[in-house]
């Protein structure tokens, strides 16, 4: 049958397979795991997602003949069983198949329509190579890791943070009490929860204000720069520039938003941040409904990346001990697609392809969750230097209070840096790192007496499987 | 009050020998070490007073050391701080500092607004 009779013709025979394929520099790569329907085979199954994420639709249409078709084509080019039934297809896209600087668009395309195709089971993004000629055409991080340090005036140890306990319900003075508490005993940031915006109980601008009389009573008396992500979360972007635009005249040095308000919404708040010289905190509200399922859905590397490429400051990507999902190795790929200028492909760390960031800068990746003091050795060790640690429960439980939380936290980080660079090995002398710290801090030792023994060991949904190009 | 600037003010005044440590690991890292002092620990006061030019390509921590005590002599009612720097490409910054003298009594530099 000719590719261009009319009728229904396997989306393999128009193209869309081409097992010798080489891809260019230039094209945007996925690796879709792919769960065909009974009696569809894998390569027709691959061919059908690089139809439908881009050019074809389910019949033969004559209007094809006026494009350079095989062009715009995406080319399912190599296709690798990894369980029964189960395959991972990697897919080339010509670049000119994107608007530049655009996450809409891209993502329009490759988890479009596709995603909802009867001819897969299930349908999972599991990574994406973005060439290095479309990385450039996007703004990346309003400040990215390096300035944020300088900004603040931080340098060699992770920064610590606190998300305000209950996360709904206190009015704006008592919730500025916790934010007072929280930085002064030690922290450098602390943190609106995802979903406190401007409800009833506390209007944002009122929340606003007491925040910032915290944080500059707790500069008062710790002589460093402090912060509070002031999230500015609102239903409409009009919203979302007023509530910022406080926040600076305030001086907040940091602002927050949420997945949830769209990859539109953060691209502007990214803009608005780089413009305005305020650091932008990106809250993942809402990813484990497309990223934690091993079969459908996108992997949040993935997710990561387009936050990169959109730009934000801050991202929240694991914790490997805490109560969240993930295991170490691909937390691990999570942080280096966050922090990195080039992440080599790695099938221990889940990483399907070569990612070049050229200059972008990194985005500082936020590990929050049921971490507490007694595995910052642990912490350190797994997630290195740039990174925020955020203790939520792990501050404000403290039985001490909230100052002596943060304190309890900033005394056992320091110890291991300390210990760290002086050589010795977190892995297996972290316990007494932390014990002999505690021996000039009693609010370390209450910590470590009250959770010490706490751990989430559960089996991760999701590791590491495929063969990597 | 205390100011808690740098990556170790929490935990008891560093020792000669601790310095030495973290000393040998910037430099073992690669990174130039400066010595600087103020009056002023204003959170927004980014630029202290150079002691010296920063130590590129140091062999011996120690030299380091003698510049540290060299300043803290010079100014003992002053804070002193040694910070490393990382000049490789992607970082060019600061990469470790911290506290290694305050004054007997401190003040806050009331950052205030």
């Amino acid at each position: 049958m000719d590719r261009l009779s009319s009728g229904v013709i396997p989306y393999a025979k128009l193209g869309y397979h081409d097992p010798d394929y080489v891809p260019k520099d230039t094209d945007v790569l996925c690796a879709f795991r792919i769960t065909p329907q009974p009696g569809v085979s894998p390569e027709e199954a691959a061919a059908a997602v690089a139809g439908e994420s881009s050019t074809a639709t389910w019949t033969v249409v004559w209007t094809d003949r006026l494009t350079a078709y095989d062009h715009y084509q995406a080319k399912a080019y190599r296709v690798d069983e990894v369980r029964p039934g189960e395959y991972i297809a990697y897919i080339a896209y010509d670049i000119d198949l994107f608007e530049e600087g655009s996450i809409p668009n891209l993502t329009s395309s490759i988890i479009g329509n596709v995603f909802g195709f009867k001819a897969v089971k299930a349908l999972r993004l599991e990574d994406t190579r973005i060439p290095l000629a479309y990385v450039k055409t996007f703004q990346g991080p309003p400040h990215g890791i390096v300035m944020e340090r300088e900004i603040l005036g931080k340098y060699g140890r992770p920064l610590l943070g606190a998300t305000i306990k209950p996360k709904l319900g206190l009015s704006a003075r008592n919730y500025g009490r916790v934010v007072f508490d929280a930085l002064r005993g030690g922290l450098d940031f602390t943190k609106d929860d995802e979903n406190i915006n401007s409800q009833p109980f506390m209007r944002w601008r009122d929340r606003f204000q007491f925040v910032t009389e915290a944080v500059n009573r707790a500069m008062d008396r710790t002589g460093e720069i402090k912060g509070h992500y002031l999230n500015c979360t609102a239903a409409t972007m009009e919203q979302m520039y007023e509530r910022a635009a406080f926040a600076k005249e305030l001086g907040s040095p940091i602002i927050m938003i949420d997945l949830t308000i769209g990859f539109t919404a953060m691209g502007s708040m990214a803009r608005w941040a780089r413009d305005n010289g305020v650091l932008l905190h990106l809250h993942r509200a809402g990813h484990s409904t497309y990223t934690r399922q091993k079969n459908h859905g996108v992997n949040f590397r993935v997710l990561a990346k387009w936050s990169r490429l959109l730009g934000v400051d801050h991202l929240h990507a694991g914790t490997v001990v805490g109560k969240l999902e993930g295991d170490a190795a691909t937390t691990k790929g999570y942080y280096a697609t966050c922090r990195d200028s080039f992440t080599p492909v790695s099938a221990e760390h889940g990483i399907y392809f070569d990612q070049d960031w050229g200059s972008m800068p990194g985005v500082m990746p936020v590990a929050s969750g049921g971490i507490h003091a007694a595995q910052m050795h642990d912490l350190v060790h797994h997630l290195g230097e740039d990174v925020v640690l955020q203790f939520g429960g792990g501050t404000i439980g403290h039985p001490m209070g909230v100052a002596a939380g943060a304190t309890g936290n900033r005394v056992a980080l320091e110890a291991v840096v300390k210990a760290r660079n002086e050589g010795r090995d977190l892995a297996t002398e972290g316990p007494d790192i932390l014990k002999e710290a505690a021996k000039h801090s009693p609010e370390l030792a209450a910590a470590l007496a009250t959770w010490g023994d706490v751990e989430f060991a559960y089996e991760s949904t999701d590791r590491p499987d495929g063969a990597p190009a | 009050m205390r100011v808690t600037q740098g990556a170790f003010s929490y935990l008891p005044e560093l020792t000669d020998e601790e310095i030495l440590a973290q000393l040998r690991y910037a430099i073992g890292r690669g990174w130039a070490v400066g010595v600087e002092h103020t009056t002023d620990p204003h959170p927004r006061n980014v630029y202290w007073d150079m002691w010296a030019l920063p130590l590129f390509d140091l062999a011996d921590a120690r030299v380091a050391l003698d510049q540290v005590n060299e300043c803290r002599t010079a100014h003992p009612a002053g804070y002193v701080r040694v910070s490393a720097y990382d000049a490789s490409l992607g970082r060019q910054t600061t990469a470790l500092s911290f506290i290694v003298q305050r004054p007997p009594v401190e003040v806050s530099p009331a950052p205030g607004r």
